[in-house]
């Protein structure tokens, strides 16, 4: 969902590059409702290639199966992937300048400097 | 047309602004609809017509300004007129309930605006020795609650000998307030200077119709305060901040026994968790709220913040007022903080009204705060107008006499077109520098 558009001269800066130094899982309660309603949301194609990059695509596959609505299991790895999964040390990195966004303790830091803008 | 039952809605004696706001906006989340006997006003009680007993439990579920909402049975100006409605409404309605005699029950006597003693309490109770229940008397866990309330008006001064009302009838349910107390900044791991309290911050997840499964966001997260609200009321929450120490919970501590030892493991996440409601939580970052770090797909139900005003905090963008140096050699350099420049509330509205025309879904609710000088304030002046936004509700708290802040709800009751995108105004208020050249007039007239 994020990008580097904010980089001086960046037109899309999506989707981000990561780089994922330390994961850790939080458990969460899945919700079927949310996730049925965040898919739609996302960009599968990049949402699924970044999970598969840091090996955790379960059995997700590139293309997005028809009715997810009722496939349980398919939408409680989407859940894993999505929310579970926590890059707790990483790198999100600007695809067109390749600017790093340093990610601390689970939070990426998307400032840039004033010579940036 | 369907015969209503009446309901006493009996609200707690605070933020009597916020009330039908709160009120309005679960009404409207629930789908259903509240006829009021009379204009809701400042009094304690409001009564309202509902559909269902379901649906008054339901609003009583969401709802922190409120106590508790009653089934009325009886209400009148003096005591025997109630005691005659309450017997006729007996003989009408209860006589004919086949299990009176396992029904337990209990009685609630409240008096607003005046003192009971304890033996009043019981007498008062013993003058409905007529109702025909003969259960036990259950004070934990009673089938039935049965209330009476005396209403001795809104003004402590002038107390009158009589209650100007009488309410007698059955509670169907207790209120959310309990949760002002669960999630208390005072026991809160992680909490900053201007953390919102637990009932405003409840408040604001009402107004923006906050429900199970929401996408909440909040551009100025600081101490996640108005995400624990949303969280807790079933929205999956995340923010931004542009100050990284904040975020990462390295501020000067706001707790003041606990300046001398290091903070550690305070977080929004902590919060989350301190309350169970780390599944709700999807992310904090570090960035500036004025640039465009989200992708434009991407769509909100509900955008709730309090925006820096520049007082206790400072508004701030990252930029620089040195003219822009053209060397790479400044690129490459590795400083953790960028070099930022004041951003004026003024500017704040404007970006937060073009990230929210822009990322809101249709219908989804911005509940935002203003701060307004009471003096000067009108409504043309400090309330921003956007033609995608529709104003649902403007309430004030007042924090001095010349200050205070309003909470105003918005809703987006149309998708932008390029052009509205982009054009729109919103007027300046020039609060922050009204606010000091107040206190700087103020200071010479001391000194």
């Amino acid at each position: 969902m994020l990008t580097s558009r904010c980089l001086k001269g960046v037109v899309t800066g999506y989707p981000l590059g990561i780089v994922a130094k330390e994961i850790k899982i939080q458990e969460s309660e899945f919700n079927k409702d949310f996730i049925t309603r965040l898919i739609p949301k996302l960009d599968w194609n990049v949402f699924w290639s970044t999970a598969k990059q840091i090996g955790y695509e379960g059995s997700l596959t590139q293309q997005i199966i028809a009715d997810y609505e009722n496939n349980e299991n398919f939408l409680k790895d989407v859940h894993h992937a999505l929310v579970e999964v926590d890059i707790f040390e990483g790198e999100l990195i600007c695809p067109e300048t390749n600017r790093k966004f340093p990610i601390t303790d689970g939070i990426p830091n998307m400032l840039i400097k004033d010579n940036e803008l | 047309m369907k015969n209503f039952k009446k309901y006493l809605f009996w609200f707690a004696n605070d933020h009597v602004d916020f009330r039908l706001s709160e009120i309005e906006s679960i009404v409207s989340l629930l789908k259903t609809t509240i006829k009021w006997k009379e204009k809701p006003t400042i009094k304690p009680y409001w009564i309202a017509e509902l559909p269902s007993e379901d649906v008054v439990k339901e609003i009583a579920r969401r709802s922190v300004s409120l106590k508790h909402i009653t089934e009325l049975w009886a209400w009148s100006s003096t005591i025997e007129n109630l005691h005659e409605q309450v017997r006729k409404f007996s003989d009408d309605h209860l006589i004919q309930c086949p299990d009176l005699h396992q029904i337990s029950f209990k009685f609630n006597v409240e008096v607003y605006c005046n003192t009971q003693k304890y033996s009043e309490k019981v007498s008062k109770i013993e003058t409905f020795n007529y109702l025909p229940f003969k259960g036990r008397v259950n004070l934990n866990n009673p089938d039935i609650t049965l209330t009476y309330i005396e209403y001795f008006g809104n003004d402590p001064n002038k107390v009158p000998e009589k209650p100007y009302h009488l309410f007698f009838g059955k509670m169907i349910a207790k209120s959310q307030r309990k949760s002002i107390s669960d999630l208390s900044l005072k026991n809160r791991i992680f909490i900053g200077n201007t953390s919102m309290d637990a009932e405003l911050s409840l408040i604001m997840a009402n107004c923006a119709k906050v429900t199970d499964g929401d996408l909440v966001y909040d551009p100025f997260v600081g101490s996640g305060s108005l995400l624990v609200a949303a969280a807790y009321f079933g929205g999956y929450v995340f923010g931004v901040d542009i100050d990284y120490l904040m975020i990462h919970g390295r501020t000067k501590p706001t707790r003041k026994q606990a300046r001398d030892k290091p903070r550690k493991n305070e977080s929004v996440l902590a919060n989350m968790k301190q309350y169970g409601l780390e599944s709700h939580y999807l992310d904090v970052l570090v960035g500036d709220s004025s640039l465009p770090i989200w992708r434009p797909e991407l769509r909100l139900d509900a955008i709730i913040t309090d925006p820096p005003y520049g007082i206790r905090e400072a508004t701030e963008k990252i930029g620089t007022s040195k003219e822009r140096q053209n060397s790479s050699s400044i690129c490459n350099s590795e400083t953790k903080f960028p070099s930022k420049v004041i951003y004026s509330f003024h500017q704040i509205l404007f970006d937060l009204f073009y990230f929210s025309a822009a990322h809101l879904k249709l219908n989804g609710r911005l509940v935002t705060w203003i701060p307004v000088y009471r003096d000067d304030y009108d409504e043309d002046h400090y309330i921003p107008q956007h033609p995608c936004f529709t104003l649902i509700s403007n309430c004030e708290q007042i924090i001095s006499r010349v200050l205070s802040r309003r909470l105003l709800t918005f809703e987006k009751t149309k998708e932008p077109t390029a052009e509205e995108l982009e054009n729109f105004e919103i007027s300046d208020s020039g609060f922050r520098e009204k606010y000091f050249s107040y206190k700087h007039g103020r200071d010479l007239v001391s000194n």
